[in-house]
């Protein structure tokens, strides 16, 4: 049996590697995607305080280490069953609002995006953000680094620092904002609605007005039924930091929406002895291996989940590019995982809609960002959207807040199963016996996870927007046939 | 040597966040500075990683190799030894490199209980209790992960280290000086600091750079920062919020003292200090007032976890590196 192994990164880059086994006609027998690494949060989190959760599991990804400060800090204020101030939840939420701004713009620009942008089978050494730069032009490279600071100092200006924030405790936060900094958001948040109009119009022009790039997005290769999963508010509108996470089945119907204490009842994990990240899905469903369909328990938990999940977008120009994508792509729900990258556009706009919405909010720069909580603390569950997927922190403590059990699904831990089929899929579309496999088709098969914007342990981010890939083939015994090599 | 005639770069992630490459590419327009004066050979997160080219480089011919993450796998600890062999300068980069982070808590703990409390949880379903295992028989072939290690080491645990710098992670300030003076040292402007530095931070501690102010440090009792009022302007210890900053390195402008919060000692152990959770545990004892065994005993109850508390970033790296769990186990 012949073997390829694909390992984004190279070999030894310890965050993901995925092996294709070929059967003796040269098609694809089999596909694993591998996560090898595993730092042990859930242990160590016990005995520690419930108001370090914040600041501990910040570090379990510095990349959106605002998602986790979030989720646990709402598991704390759970925890103590303290319901914290208004003006400390419209701070929080703008503080979420401005690192998803900046989260998105660096999936397009620099990961996603060059994709569309270059073209698939535009040559590498294009296909990355400079090529974005040279294609687009010279200023857009300069308001991509202006969206990042912008998003960075929200996050900051809240958050207390720009990497790992500290600011988040049980019931509220240490800290609000001056009405100078205030001001300064609000023009940052007015900026940032122009700069996701932009990308918005620039994805229609590019990407809409292409017809290879339309059947490419609804091609087959990219399809996969199954569930969506997302953070719904009250009107059922995406939501990212609070509210209840709606369960819509292939076919579009609303199965339910759970509330995060009930989590345990919707979601279970699954494990396979050859990767160190479980496969979560829907337990009223079950298990039933790599498969879609409406009787297989996979769901997916991204940009286009959410808005299969919902009924709309709570701000009015992300509801307009909403019932827009709808009506292109054919109703709902969508499962062309490409359309990730549009959906991921819509939900920049919200975000930058929601900064302003936010920063000029009458309460925002009250005073009662705390509220001291004054019940014993026992057990809490915390729910936001991370970029990457639906993100649970769960936590048990003893009567002093010390936490006895910690339980974490993490954002793209959801969808480890979607994305190990997607690859599959893809590898076995495009690797046929006596078939050469070429560069184009290997970034074909990346795509196909690179929709999802895969962050284990946070490391297969690549800023050129091109994942290097190595290609290793194997005859049965072992021996070396061929190296490919995609290279930036 | 170098194909353009520039002295070489490389920068790697073990075990780590990708929190330090977000605060290295926070220093916006000075990475043009390193595009400049380095060419970049390895650097995962910025750039394509060619191992096999790193390995078939001449021993050394990295000039500086700025190495984050703890040495979690046997994966980790072959690329460390590589990054080694290959660079003349090598920089433990952040916390997790210097003394092991957040993550080096896992050394309180055995593997076993590590990996149940993963595979064990309650939303596993595995009735089976399956554990991942470094190599699996799949039916079509054989397939491997990492061997996982029963505890968790810091950079120099592992390889000699030139230079350390501290920080979760090193504040983009920092890390922007830290590349001024490299640059200055090529153009002969400059001298390297003696091996065995730490970089990229202050001499003195957090409380130095810390606004706040301060008076006699005498507390009756600790309390938790969601238990109270903050007052905005006074020290944080004074008003019995258990804040590392006495025993903590300058070099973040007491960042969350000025937010609020409490320094929870990211930037490791103040210079010339041997044992961290030593230091610090010292530092609590002066500032409690009372003579009194009992009292005394109830104000400690004050700090709910006292190991997490004294050694949060630190335990790798401190004299004790492992709980008695974990070292059985090994």
């Amino acid at each position: 049996m012949q073997r390829l192994s694909i390992d984004p990164i190279t070999r030894l880059e310890g965050h993901g590697k995925i092996e294709i086994f070929l059967n003796e006609d040269g098609n694809v027998a089999n596909t694993y995607f591998q996560i090898p690494e595993l730092r042990g949060f859930e242990r160590f989190c016990v005995g520690r305080p419930v108001e370090e959760m914040p600041l501990l599991t910040n570090r379990i990804c510095g990349v959106c280490p605002e998602a986790h400060h979030m989720a646990a800090a709402k598991a704390a204020d759970a925890v103590y069953h303290v319901d914290p101030p208004r003006p400390a939840k419209l701070l929080r939420e703008l503080l979420y609002s401005g690192f998803y701004f900046t989260d998105h713009t660096t999936h397009f620009y620099a990961l996603g995006g060059p994709d569309f942008v270059m073209g698939p089978d535009a040559p590498v050494a294009e296909r990355n953000i400079l090529g974005v730069i040279h294609k687009v032009g010279l200023e857009i490279g300069g308001k991509v680094i202006q969206a990042r600071k912008y998003g960075h100092t929200i996050v900051e200006y809240i958050g207390g620092r720009k990497v790992h924030p500290c600011t988040s405790i049980p019931g509220g936060l240490t800290k609000g904002i001056t009405e100078e900094q205030r001001q300064e958001i609000e023009k940052m948040g007015h900026w940032a609605i122009e700069f996701a109009q932009f990308t918005l119009n620039l994805f229609n022009e590019i990407v809409l007005g292409n017809k290879a790039y339309v059947d490419l997005i609804l091609g087959d290769i990219y399809t996969h039924r199954t569930y969506s999963i997302g953070l719904v508010d009250e009107n059922n509108k995406v939501n990212f930091y609070d509210g209840n996470v709606s369960v819509v089945s292939p076919d579009g119907e609303r199965i339910g929406k759970y509330a995060p204490s009930e989590y345990t009842d919707w979601i279970a994990e699954h494990v396979e002895p050859w990767t160190y990240l479980k496969f979560p899905y829907l337990k009223k469903v079950g298990w039933k291996g790599f498969v879609d369909g409406k009787d297989s328990g996979v769901y997916f938990a991204t940009p286009l989940s959410r808005l299969n999940a919902a009924d709309g977008m709570a701000t009015p120009r992300a509801q307009e590019e909403y019932e827009k994508f709808y009506s292109v792509l054919g109703g709902k729900p969508v499962h062309q995982r490409l359309a990730i990258h549009w959906a991921r556009l819509i939900e920049l706009l919200y975000a930058a809609e929601r900064i302003v919405e936010l920063a000029t909010d009458p309460e925002i720069t009250s005073d009662n960002f705390h509220k001291i909580p004054t019940e014993t603390p026992t057990e809490g569950v915390g729910i936001v959207e991370a970029p990457r997927g639906t993100l649970t922190h769960h936590y048990k403590t003893d009567e002093r807040g010390v936490v006895t059990m910690a339980n974490l699904i993490v954002g793209t831990t959801n969808n480890y199963a979607p994305i190990s089929m997607s690859i599959n899929k893809a590898a076995t579309s495009l690797i046929k016996g006596g078939t050469v496999v070429t560069e184009p088709m290997l970034n074909m098969v990346e795509m196909a996870f690179r929709a999802y914007d895969p962050c284990f342990g946070c490391a297969t981010h690549s800023l050129p927007g091109q994942m290097p890939l190595e290609v290793t083939i194997r005859d049965a015994d072992g021996n070396l046939v061929e190296v490919l090599k995609q290279y930036c | 040597m170098s194909t353009n005639g520039k002295p070489k770069f490389a920068m790697y992630w073990a075990a780590s966040c990708g929190g330090c490459e977000i605060a290295v590419l926070n220093i916006h327009e000075k990475i043009l500075d390193v595009d400049a004066n380095f060419e970049v050979v390895f650097w995962p997160v910025a750039m394509d990683a060619k191992y096999k080219d790193v390995e078939a480089m001449e021993d050394g011919s990295i000039l500086l190799t700025l190495f984050n993450g703890g040495i979690r796998n046997d994966e980790n600890e072959e690329i460390a030894h590589l990054l080694r062999r290959k660079s003349k300068i090598l920089v433990a980069f952040g916390s997790c490199a210097n003394e092991g982070c957040i993550p080096g808590l896992a050394n309180f703990s055995r593997p076993s209980d590590i990996f149940d409390a993963a595979y064990a949880s309650i939303t596993t379903d595995n009735p089976e209790g399956i554990r991942p295992q470094p190599s699996y028989a799949v039916p079509e072939g054989e397939i491997h992960i990492p061997k996982f290690y029963p505890v968790l080491r810091t950079l120099d645990q592992v390889v000699p280290v030139d230079y350390y710098m501290p920080g979760c992670p090193p504040e983009s300030h920092q890390i922007a000086a830290v590349i001024d003076l490299v640059v200055q040292v090529l153009q002969g402007k400059a001298t390297l600091p003696p091996p065995g530095s730490t970089i990229g931070a202050g001499g003195s501690t957090v409380c130095d750079d810390c606004p706040r102010t301060r008076n006699v440090k005498t507390i009756k009792k600790f309390v938790r920062i969601q238990d109270i009022v903050v007052d905005p302007n006074l020290c944080l210890l004074e008003q019995g919020v258990p804040c590392n900053g006495i025993a903590t390195r300058s070099g973040c402008n007491a960042l969350c003292p000025k937010a609020g919060a409490q320094c929870i000692g990211c930037y490791g152990p103040a210079e010339g200090v041997l044992d961290y959770g030593a230091r610090l545990i010292t530092a609590f004892g002066s500032v409690i007032d009372s003579k009194d065994p009992e009292e005394i005993e109830r104000i400690l109850d004050g700090i709910p976890d006292p190991a997490g508390q004294f050694y949060r970033f630190n335990l790798a790296a401190s004299l004790l590196r492992a709980g008695k769990a974990s070292w059985e186990s090994n």
